[in-house]
């Protein structure tokens, strides 16, 4: 079958995609995007999370065929989307408080494209303030629940962002995290926060 | 109290911005948080096939017939092969003894052992062709446990044994055995006022690393094969993998992926050779990744273990002697399980002085699931029991527990029981001292806070299970030793090749090493080390493949040592070339070239005194100097197989922690409130990694203690959890704050001072949750993990 939706504010288009393919599997294998991981594919360690139509979810449990015509972001798309967000009051998909719900025009869309930058250490890559703040407070170790956390946070500080450390811990239960034990993760969130209220 | 030593901040350059000791961010960093660091089972390449691998679905069975026929007429599917499909006579691997068949031969030893692999254009094909294979097994009884493997009329589990320790055990399906004696423990134990005997017992547990098991090979023009892998040490694999293949190392060109993650579950090989074997074959690139379930059955585990402890104490409370016997599940191959038993033995008495010791450990060969390296290896089952013992033998000679310790810590200068002489900071009272002197978390936070209660904090936590009410708190210690480095005179060398040279007018060092970067923080220290040496900004890491020699191991706690040791060495060659080449060309200029101690700093060359004397760019200009150089730390020596004695370790680590626990009685829930760390790390050449690896480490130790455990079944050998859903490994909310208190005593025989620091906090972090669910219950607690029924007396 082929899919028609939206990933990190482009159309994409997905061809002889089986029935049983997950949305994950999709985007990793079908459209180059392999930011979201592939620990479990069974929805208990939430490194496959994206938003779909602004809702965080495990992309390993979505059909790909549930997608058609709906709007995805990934970790690839994270900085961009964040970057909207801040342009438009704090809603970058239109999935949050927009009567149309029809997300961002093409024209906006194309302002998200990847910008220059080395590609051997990403120097100079622009970052939506939760990256920045994973990498400054050592949240990253093997990095392979980064994404879904990222995803996870981020979409937490957008409706809490002043949260208790009771918050991040019940928001981030779901992504499972084998390396760090978790305190440098709690340290980028209420990094990340610290900043957004300085910066507000 | 053993906390002499020397500040360590006395090393050269040490000025250079973004030197050792900074806390500078990783390189990886950015792709890592931008979704485009390429994890090995990220790979893709042109027309590539998917490959999968069919595993037994029994434990041990003699297989009468494989038929793969209606497989291969799948559409889609390139290949299908199997034992006899093998190219060469090598058709086993391993890492120490070659037992592990790279597919089943005639009969499988555990449940999950690869018997097929296939090769197809989309991984449900793959999926469905494997499970089109017929299999016909003829089963055996299996083996479980010592009563079993060691039955007179047991079934080896491996006939015909030829591996160099087959003449020291008393039992073919004992892989490795290791007595330690030293003094005399019947003559002590007679002075002894008190006696405590305990029987424990450790579950498997597993790595449970996030990146599954994955890679791409690519077959090349000349015959050989480009492999993309996540592993701990790719020339351990090289070994291992090419002449399976029938080809020679340099034809089997090895790239290191990402790695998602390792704690031992990467030293043996899983994927592989299979990847190698589908991609000659079908002569397509083959990625092979594992998903959750698949990676449950395709690594070792930690040994599950039975311990069996005696100590003896005098009434002023010193160590008189103490007796073990550690026996560990080695499953149904060797893998890492006599260096596991060598580890279990050594530091079975713990950090402690105990003159008379009589230990033996064993591994035996069962038919459960093979387990080897994990994080802690071998020091971690032990120390789960010695510090249960050291509780019950405080209470029993009437002193505070984390006292009783201290009075019997080792110190430096102190000897271990293999007769070998501590020769560096051995500070363990000191650690004990720290985490006890930390500030402790508000008792009935619950009460305090009133309306504003959150039963989030709470056992139970949103299950909302209690507001309170039968919850007790409770408070343990634990401090524990383990080794760094490989043990028991292994050559444990690195290799790094370091280049300087000047590009775009600006001095660049570029490193390049085969070690393994699998999360730890390798390639940020080995950038601050060449930045101090070399007096660079800008420092370049190469990506870690086999064309540049050995690194050993991501594991034991090694690599900041050796390979950290291996780039500084190179830099100090680099170093003396350039200047070598500064004196030829400015030696006239300046006195100070022949007479100063010289270094490089800030992209210069200065005196000690800080007078400059060239730029590195003028020194340089077109030239670029590089080194290639292994490098070893001291020698070490085998234990004697009869008694233990023998200088067996390189270095030691230590960490305390303490434990605070809150447990609902009624219904067995336990919630750690904090998990507090003391560790000696020497010299910390990253802080930041350091109080991550003492953080993760720690959380690891919290999970054997309250959940994780393979499950596997006694009469079958079927593991019954192979899944995140079964089997739990610590989320954000069942992990606590864990503060952590770093001390910095140098080993002045290692590179900058320091000391392997990923292990320790993985051994003491268990027994302290232990002691505290004991502290708060009353409950004598012999086995981890700890579950609800074993606190409601409903087990």
């Amino acid at each position: 079958m082929r899919v028609n939706f939206t990933v990190n504010g482009r159309r994409q288009e997905a061809d002889d995609v089986w029935e049983g393919e997950s949305l994950l599997y999709v985007l990793r294998e079908r459209l180059g995007l392999p930011g979201s991981k592939n620990a479990c594919e069974q929805g208990e360690c939430g490194s496959c999370t994206v938003r779909l139509d602004g809702v965080p979810v495990c992309s390993c449990l979505v059909a790909a065929g549930q997608v058609e015509g709906r709007e995805v972001v990934t970790v690839e798309g994270l900085a961009d989307f964040a970057e909207q967000r801040a342009e438009h009051g704090g809603c970058a998909t239109g999935a949050c408080d927009t009567p149309e719900g029809n997300g961002i025009s093409l024209d906006e869309a194309k302002g998200w494209a990847a910008k220059g930058h080395d590609s051997q250490t990403g120097e100079g890559t622009q970052l939506a303030p939760i990256q920045q703040a994973f990498i400054d407070a050592g949240a990253v170790q093997c990095g392979f629940c980064t994404p879904g956390l990222l995803i996870a946070a981020d979409e937490m500080l957008e409706h809490t962002p002043n949260p208790t450390d009771a918050d991040i811990r019940e928001a981030l239960s779901g992504n499972l995290c084998r390396c760090t034990g978790y305190e440098k993760i709690m340290d980028a969130v209420r990094l990340a926060a610290a900043r957004q209220s300085e910066a507000v | 109290m053993g906390t002499t030593g020397t500040p360590t901040n006395i090393t050269q350059g040490s000025r250079t911005k973004g030197g050792i000791g900074e806390s500078t961010l990783r390189p990886d960093g950015t792709l890592k948080v931008t979704g485009e660091f390429a994890y090995s089972s990220d790979m893709w390449h042109e027309d590539m096939l998917w490959g999968q691998i069919l595993r037994s679905t029994v434990a041990h069975a003699e297989i009468v017939s494989i038929d793969t026929s209606e497989a291969l007429a799948q559409p889609g599917v390139y290949a299908v092969m199997t034992y006899d499909d093998l190219p060469t006579d090598v058709r086993n691997y391993g890492l120490e003894i070659q037992d592990t068949p790279v597919l089943a031969h005639g009969k499988v030893r555990h449940h999950g052992e690869p018997v097929a692999i296939v090769a197809a254009d989309h991984p449900e094909t793959a999926r469905r062709a494997a499970a089109k294979i017929k299999v016909e097994y003829r089963e055996l009884p299996v083996i479980t446990d010592e009563a079993s493997a060691t039955a007179s009329d047991a079934i080896l589990v491996h006939e015909n044994r030829d591996d160099h320790h087959i003449g020291h055990v008393p039992h073919p399906n004992i892989v490795h055995r290791q007595p330690i004696v030293r003094g005399d423990v019947e003559e002590a134990a007679r002075k002894a006022d008190f006696i405590v005997r305990g029987e424990y017992t450790f579950g498997m547990q597993d790595q449970a690393f996030l990146g599954p098991e994955s890679g791409l090979a690519v077959p090349s023009e000349d015959g050989g094969v480009e492999l993309y892998i996540a592993t701990q040490w790719l020339h351990s694999d090289l070994r291992q993998i090419a002449p399976v293949l029938g080809l020679p190392e340099d034809k089997v060109r090895m790239t290191l992926s990402g790695v998602g993650g390792a704690f031992g579950g990467r030293e043996d090989l899983s994927m592989q050779i299979h990847a190698c074997l589908l991609a000659l074959r079908t002569g397509k690139p083959v990625k092979i990744v594992y998903n959750r379930f698949e990676s449950f059955f395709g690594h070792v585990h930690r040994h599950p273990a039975k311990l069996f402890y005696e100590h003896g104490a005098t009434k002023d409370g010193r160590l008189t002697h103490m007796k073990a016997r550690i026996v560990l599940d080695g499953g149904a191959y060797a893998s890492a399980s006599p260096a596991v038993v060598g580890n279990a033995s050594s530091l079975g008495v713990g950090p402690y002085v105990v003159e008379n010791v009589d230990i033996e450990a064993i591994a035996l060969y069962t038919n459960n699931p093979p387990c080897g390296a994990m994080r802690g290896f071998g020091a971690v089952q032990a120390c789960f029991a010695y510090e249960a013992q050291m509780d019950k033998l405080a209470d029993q000679v009437g002193m505070d527990r984390v006292e009783f310790r201290q009075l019997n810590a080792m110190e430096q200068g102190s000897l271990l029981p293999t007769g070998q002489r501590v020769d560096s900071p051995a500070p363990v009272a000191e650690l004990l001292r720290r985490v006890k002197a930390m500030p402790l978390p508000p008792e009935q936070q619950w009460l305090s806070a009133g309306e504003d209660a959150d039963v989030r904090q709470l056992p139970g936590g949103l299950s909302n299970t209690t507001h309170g009410e039968g919850v007790v708190r409770g408070i343990g210690y634990a401090v524990g030793i383990k080794n760094v480095g490989f043990s028991e005179g292994f050559d444990d060398y690195s290799t790094a090749r370091v280049r300087m040279e000047v590009v775009g007018g600006v001095p660049v060092a570029t490193v390049h090493t085969a070690m393994a970067e699998v999360g730890q923080g390798g390639v940020t220290v080995h950038a601050q080390i060449a930045r101090t040496e070399l007096g660079v900004a800008q420092v370049t890491i190469q990506p870690a493949d086999t064309r540049v020699g050995s690194a050993g191991s991501t594991s034991a706690s090694r690599q900041t040592y050796v390979t950290g040791g291996a780039v500084r060495n190179s830099c100090e060659l680099v170093r003396e070339k350039v200047l070598e080449l500064g004196r030829r060309k400015f030696g006239t200029y300046h006195p100070a070239w022949a007479t100063a101690e010289l270094l490089l700093e800030g992209g210069k060359v200065v005196t000690d005194g800080g007078e400059v004397l060239a730029d590195l760019a003028d020194v340089l200009e077109g030239e670029a100097v590089e080194i290639e150089a292994e490098w070893r730390h001291r020698p070490t020596e085998a234990f004697d197989l009869r008694t233990g004695q023998g200088n067996g370790h390189v270095q030691y680590s230590f960490a305390a922690h303490r434990a605070v626990v809150e447990v609902d009685t009624e219904l067995g829930l336990v919630k750690v409130i904090e998990l507090a760390c003391a560790q000696d790390v020497g010299k910390a050449l990253n802080p930041l990694s350091v109080i991550g690896q003492i953080q993760g480490g720690t959380t690891q130790g919290l999970g054997i203690a309250v959940m994780e455990e393979i499950i596997v079944d006694p009469k079958t050998a079927k593991v019954r959890n192979p899944s995140f859903t079964d089997y739990l490994i610590p989320t954000i909310l069942d992990t606590p704050t864990i503060p952590v208190d770093v001390l910095e005593l140098a080993d002045d025989h290692a590179p900058y001072g320091l000391r392997g620091v990923g292990e320790a906090p993985t051994l003491s972090s268990t027994p302290a949750v232990l002691a505290a669910i004991r502290n708060a219950t009353g409950l004598e607690l012999d086995r981890t993990p700890v579950r609800p029924e074993h606190l409601t007396g409903t087990a």
